[in-house]
């Protein structure tokens, strides 16, 4: 539901709207190459990123909008991309 | 107290504002708009009048003015003409978009190149998609009531969209009338204080205004403004009403006004000051034993489409007075919409008036007896010189 003139009354409610919809190409982590350098997790502009409860590191869709910049500056190249299918 | 004076239309449309206590005014000045907001700074600075007046660069960011200050939850004015509601564009999308109820005069003015300070109503047509409900007004009185009214509309929550009350360059805006002023508590009365519901400032209560509208949600935006357009007919007319009731008058049913329509087979369709000199025209035909109707159209948007498929069911000439001109299609736009109303009939069209071109009796003589004569629906531009 859109409220009138789009106004937002409750502040971060993208916890609930997805904003990472719009991607054309998805970054795989390959999880064996990772060394955890935690470069990607720096680099990442939507903070789409996360180390779970294993301290591997992981990426969250809901809010990644794939630009891939995570996939560029892994240095073991363990971030590969896939084109996004609807 | 009621009183009578007699005034410019510019300097009717701000003693409306006055009346309808505004908080925020931002403005720039351009012709023929200029005067309006001379008024008001007057009012402001005589103490008449206790509101903030901004004094913008552009007419660009006087808009952007009065949208901050309708964000905050007041009641704000501007006035602008031509170039300026031209340069106003992507800040008129934004009133609309964000549902805040500015109120705005627009002095009809044709647009350059070559410049051209008279009136037309191209500046206005030329916005008709921005999702401001626009009101063409026929003279300086009714240029009042219009504004008062307009708050009463944008303000009401089925609606909450911005207005424009648009009025003819110099035909309206220099030419003085007499004006019945009604009683400023009346009128305060009358629109009360404005206590927006849904957009305001308040550190307690922290809101986004103006956000992000991605795919998933932009459409629906549309459509809620497209929905309010739609009920923006009902509290029109609910308004036109009440407003006679308190101050003693109306205009037709609030979207259009019939003249001398019955038994009429010939109708000119028409919006502004223009219906004046049809009126003038229609009484001496019929003194002539002659039976010619004006259907003026005084809400160009929302379009009163129901209502104008009703009134001119049982017309056979339909003549539609275009003070603009749609290129590229060689029609004007409200020639193109009341064709597409009455889908089938004949409807011929004429530019007129484009550029301050006087539209003189003899030109809406010509007009009905070519409408008369006409076989088919046509453009024909009236008064062009050989």
């Amino acid at each position: 539901m859109v409220t009138i003139g789009a106004i937002i009354y409750e502040p971060g409610n993208t916890t609930r709207n997805k904003t990472g919809n719009w991607r054309t190409f998805r970054p795989i982590l390959n999880t064996e190459k990772c060394v955890k350098c935690e470069i990607c997790y720096i680099f990442c502009p939507e903070g789409a990123i996360y180390e779970d409860e294993n301290e591997n590191f992981r990426i969250n869709y809901d809010y990644c909008k794939g630009c891939l910049i995570c996939s560029k500056e892994c240095p073991t190249n363990a971030i590969t991309k896939v084109r996004e299918e609807k | 107290m009621e009183r009578v004076d007699v005034i410019t239309g510019t300097t009717a449309a701000a003693i409306a504002a006055k009346l309808s206590k505004v908080e925020v005014i931002a403005a720039y000045p351009i012709t023929p708009q200029s005067e309006c907001i001379e008024v008001l700074a007057k009012f402001i600075a005589d103490g008449e009048l206790d509101a903030e007046y901004i004094k913008a660069e552009s007419e660009h960011s006087a808009m952007a003015a009065c949208i901050g200050a309708s964000a905050t939850g007041v009641r704000t004015f501007t006035a602008t003409a031509s170039q300026g509601l031209a340069l106003m564009h992507e800040m008129l999308y934004i009133a609309a978009g964000m549902r805040l109820p500015v109120v705005m005069l627009n002095t009809n003015r044709a647009l350059s190149a070559p410049i051209n300070i008279w009136c037309d109503h191209q500046d206005s047509i030329s916005e008709r998609d921005t999702g401001w409900i626009q009101i063409y007004a026929e003279d300086n009185q009714e240029t009042l009531d219009s504004i008062i009214q307009a708050y009463k509309i944008a303000e009401d929550e089925d609606v909450l969209l911005p207005v424009m009350v648009c009025i003819d360059g110099f035909i309206l805006t220099h030419t003085v009338e007499p004006v019945h002023i009604p009683d400023e508590k009346k009128v305060r009365d009358y629109l009360g204080v404005y206590e927006p519901k849904h957009a305001y400032l308040d550190p307690d209560r922290p809101i986004t205004q103006g956000p992000v509208g991605v795919p998933e949600c932009y459409m629906e935006t549309r459509k809620q403004i497209s929905d309010a357009m739609e009920k923006a007919k009902k509290v029109i007319k609910r308004v036109n009403e009440e407003y006679y009731e308190i101050f003693n008058r109306r205009y037709g049913n609030g979207l259009v006004e019939g003249y001398n329509l019955e038994d009429a087979d010939t109708v000119l369709v028409a919006m502004g000051s223009v219906c004046g000199t049809i009126k003038y025209v229609i009484d001496s035909l019929k003194e002539k034993g002659k039976n010619v109707g004006l259907l003026r159209v005084r809400t160009y948007r929302p379009f009163p489409k129901e209502d104008i498929k009703e009134m001119l069911k049982e017309t056979e000439n339909v003549g539609v007075l275009d003070k603009n001109i749609s290129l590229g299609f060689n029609m004007g736009a409200l020639g193109i919409e009341i064709m597409a109303t009455l889908k089938g009939k004949k409807v011929c069209n004429y530019i007129v008036g484009l550029g301050g071109r006087d539209i003189t009796l003899q030109n809406i003589e010509e007009i009905i007896k070519h409408l008369e004569e006409s076989e088919d629906g046509e453009t024909k531009w009236i008064g062009l010189k050989e």
